[in-house]
């Protein structure tokens, strides 16, 4: 698996070293004063590989002129034997702190009870990015894993120099190293110097091979999931300090409206209550958010907007066509002019809306010229700049704490409420607590770019695939390529943001694989052959093929296929994205009296690799699929009147118990195979083997999301 | 504003009288008064069951239940469903199905599973979907929300039994 790494550097905090604690001023981002406090006395190993903060040019941002990190700590053994492993990664659900634990327990041979992980903290954990695109997995993982290994080696080194015996006549039993009846711990280990150390320390370092995984590879909880039943887990939006007031934001009636008059003195009014404005920003802080509300509704009444236009849902797929880029043209114009067989499409994805159940909230409290949030952000990393920026302080005076928070899905990279709160916080002179309303989540946050896919191909005469041109304006080209052999050309071309574009799940690969593979099964009726036979004649790709039959096997297509129930129609779809491979069969029921379309089947097959905890992968998986289900049949946000019209879960309705169908998921595990990421790749084939699924059951092709079928005329 | 108004309320079973705006919801009160966070906001119009609680053993959504109303009753938070240590049955089964991703729902959807489960011991797939149906889970971890449902009826059924061990009741197999 992964190849012998670097050596460890060692650093020690302890109490009584007064040369290490006197370095702390030249650190930034980072005190082991800070550390002692936080973890006591003992050991900190620093990342085995360059972490993003220490690969950052000072040059490359000239802004702020980064120092180089002296120390990125990646593991904390104390003088007690408590292991703490550090990463600048968060958790919002995905399974993180989980598979680190699992991580670093395999490596270091201890229990995972043993082992706490400290994320998402800039003063103290190290900036491995932003926890996005499925890289925890494939790149914080194995850091993670070779810093323990490193402490692995340095155990048992060093009781072998210190008993004097070889190093392969050490046992080492349960994070134990052992010879006759001398024990040696990651405790003993904590209480030696450094300068001892220093001789043990290993030249390389090897992880644990899969076929030898004892934690890895099992099934493993939630470490703080007693809190979350409890309810004791805090979130950001629970984050209490002495003193805290509540603070709101005036908010524009209209997208992007612009403020020309507010009589801001007017909230004074509210008991309690502290207007701040500062150019177009206005909020308040209240003792309390009631408080807070009123006063904002005071202020609503005396404020003046001026619109900014915005195109609606009805005009936004031409708007975004109209103001594209330059729209290539098709290369392969030739060959389908003379091709027996050819045929164009258009597909459509809305906007839509990641609405974790969590909104935006942030916890500001300034001290010394210096801010601390409490935020729940996938970059804590960037949303300290983002502060920084705002407030023209340096990084090292904003520090960003990240609670595992509620929900993400991608929606949640950028620190608005951070700087919002910090910013009412500094007026205010005390501690702020911000916390968006659902109807700023829908209509201030992130939106997942609309999408306009033109598709065009042609059949050669033995209705094989002859030439493939894909072009995706405006929403990503994420998965774009096409999987299927001949000549092809995929391109993405932007266009007008008209909404604040962001991540989401998967990114654009759900729009162009449902474009891609809606397509696919198009010109298998037109090839007149069966759209699993289609596919797997034109791919290459073992392992998306494998997900394909295995998911055809499990869910009995052909036989389904070819049983025609009325009002009943079954639909297939594949793809690819991250390192992750998926198929998805899926059978729907059609109301004709209604036009609704419910889902009532899907089996789906996914690989990303070697299973690392198979009950988060499974989590991950069933809920990729249900949360895929959303986009599919309703959701849509819809622009009117120059705002976000359904700005509410009454209005944008999101999956919930009643939509769940049976649900069928295989997890293929290739232990020959490095881990993926698999938080993202799961959501992409479901939209299409749905679409695909109703075009089967009425024969009408839908090309727009959510699928609508269309009152018969 | 509202006038002030005098709440009494008696959460997991510890009575506080307070003066507030009568208009205030119960989930500002219990999360910025009393400091129980384990109760969340997520939509503020009772469409999502994340500010679920028990008022009088019944299922309510805080969110939108004015202070007013909650006064003089009897309110149950997800904090207050432990016996020390002892984890409520429906939050034992949620812990040992591993029934949420990111847990902010969790809280609100423990509270419906009790109120369900003192309903109906023992429903159906269909009821408990149609039941919990008016609460939501963003990382749509509901396969998994189902089986501990379906878990927590056990356990609640065991400890039922053992309550009344002592007693004339023998108990029957199903």
């Amino acid at each position: 698996m992964l190849s012998p790494g670097n050596p460890p550097r060692l650093e020690f905090d302890t109490d009584d070293d007064a040369q290490i604690i006197d370095r702390v001023a030249y650190d930034f981002g980072l005190s082991r004063r800070t550390f002692v406090q936080v973890l006591g006395a003992g050991l900190l190993i620093a990342a085995a590989a360059p972490t993003l903060a220490q690969q950052r040019s000072p040059r490359g941002n000239q802004r702020q002129q980064a120092k180089p990190i002296p120390l990125d700590a990646r593991m904390h053994i104390a003088k007690d034997g408590l292991i703490t492993v550090m990463t600048g990664k968060i958790e919002c659900g995905q399974g993180a702190r989980a598979e680190i634990a699992q991580a670093a327990a395999e490596e270091l041979g201890v229990s995972r009870n043993v082992i706490q992980v400290l994320m998402g903290d800039t003063d103290l954990t190290p900036d491995d990015g932003i926890t996005a695109g499925s890289r925890t997995t494939p790149t914080t993982i194995p850091s993670i894993r070779q810093s323990c290994a490193a402490a692995r080696s340095l155990l048992i080194n060093f009781a072998s120099q210190k008993w004097n015996v070889p190093s392969d006549r050490v046992q080492f039993v349960d994070g134990i190293a052992k010879h006759n009846d001398q024990n040696f711990t990651y405790a003993n280990l904590a209480s030696e110097s450094a300068d001892a150390l220093k001789a043990g320390a290993p030249t390389d370092v090897t992880v644990t091979p899969t076929e030898k995984w004892d934690v890895l590879g099992t099934p493993a909880g939630r470490p703080n999931a007693r809190d979350i039943v409890t309810g004791k887990h805090q979130y950001p939006w629970d984050v209490v300090r002495d003193g805290m007031l509540y603070g709101k934001i005036l908010r524009s009636p209209t997208y992007r409206g612009k403020l020309k008059t507010v009589d801001v003195a007017a909230a004074k009014a509210i008991d309690g209550v502290t207007p701040v404005r500062d150019g177009d920003f206005v909020g308040v802080v209240a003792p309390n958010s009631y408080a807070a509300n009123l006063a904002i509704e005071v202020l609503e009444k005396s404020a003046h907007w001026d619109p900014t236009p915005l195109p609606s849902s009805k005009k936004l797929y031409e708007h975004l066509r109209n103001q594209a880029k330059e729209i290539p043209e098709n290369p392969f114009a030739e060959t389908v002019r003379g091709a027996p067989k050819k045929l164009r499409a258009t597909y459509h994805v809305p906007y839509i809306q990641h609405a974790p159940l969590e909104p935006r909230s942030a916890v500001a409290q300034w001290k010394d010229g210096r801010v601390t949030i409490w935020t729940g952000t996938q970059n804590p990393f960037g949303v300290r700049r983002e502060v920084a920026v705002a407030f023209h302080i340096p990084e090292d005076r904003v520090r960003v704490i990240v609670p595992d928070f509620g929900g993400g899905f991608g929606g949640k990279h950028t620190g608005e409420a951070a700087v919002e709160a910090a910013r009412l916080a500094q007026a205010a002179g005390k501690p702020v607590s911000l916390q968006w309303t659902r109807e700023e989540e829908f209509t201030w946050a992130t939106f997942r770019p609309a999408a306009v896919i033109d598709v065009e191909a042609s059949l050669d005469d033995k209705n094989n695939l002859s030439s493939w041109h894909f072009v995706n304006i405006n929403s990503g080209p994420s998965a774009i390529e096409s999987p299927y052999r001949g000549k092809n050309h995929s391109k993405f071309v932007g266009s007008d943001a008209v909404l604040r574009h962001g991540s989401y799940r998967a990114l654009a690969a759900t729009a162009n694989v449902f474009a891609r593979e809606s397509f696919m099964d198009e010109l298998a009726q037109v090839a007149k052959r069966d759209p699993l036979e289609f596919r797997l004649s034109h791919l290459d790709d073992l392992r998306l093929k494998a997900v394909l039959e295995a998911a055809a096997k499990r869910f009995t297509w052909t036989e389904r296929r070819g049983k025609k129930t009325e009002n009943v129609g079954v639909g297939l779809a594949c793809g690819t994205d991250k390192g992750g491979f998926v198929a998805a069969c899926a059978e729907v029921a059609i109301d004709p009296a209604k036009n609704t379309i419910k889902v009532r089947h899907i089996a789906q097959a996914f690989e990303a690799g070697a299973i690392a905890n198979p009950a988060n992968l499974l989590s991950q998986v069933q809920g990729a699929i249900i949360q895929g289900l959303g986009p599919v049949l309703r959701e849509s946000i819809e622009l009117a009147e120059n705002k976000v019209g359904n700005p509410s879960f009454w209005k944008y309705s999101v999956p919930r118990f009643a939509d769940l169908p049976t649900l069928d998921v295989q997890l293929l595990n290739r232990l020959d195979l490095p881990s993926a990421g698999a938080g993202e790749s799961p959501l992409i084939a479901v939209a299409p083997a749905i679409a695909n699924a109703v075009f089967h059951a009425t024969g009408k092709r839908l090309r727009e999301l959510p699928l609508r079928i269309p009152e018969a005329t | 504003m509202a006038q002030p108004f005098v709440a009494t309320l008696t959460v997991n079973c510890r009575r506080t009288t307070l003066t507030t705006p009568g208009d205030r919801t119960l989930l500002d009160v219990l999360r910025e008064d009393l400091h129980l966070t384990g109760t969340k906001y997520g939509c503020g119009e009772g469409a999502c069951g994340a500010c679920s609680v028990l008022i009088n053993g019944k299922r309510t959504f805080s969110c939108s239940t004015p202070i007013s109303e909650a006064s003089g009753k009897q309110i149950r938070t997800i904090e207050g469903l432990a016996t020390g240590d002892t984890l409520h049955p429906v939050q034992q089964a949620f812990l040992d199905e591993g029934a949420f991703q990111c847990g902010y729902c969790t809280a609100g959807i423990i509270i419906g599973t009790v109120a369900l489960l003192e309903r109906k011991p023992n429903p159906t797939e269909d009821e408990l979907k149609e039941w919990m149906n008016g609460h939501l889970c963003r990382c749509c971890a509901y396969p998994k929300i189902v089986q501990a449902i379906q878990h927590a009826a056990e356990l609640s059924a065991c400890a039922n039994l053992g309550r009344t061990s002592d007693s004339q009741t023998t108990p029957q197999s199903r």
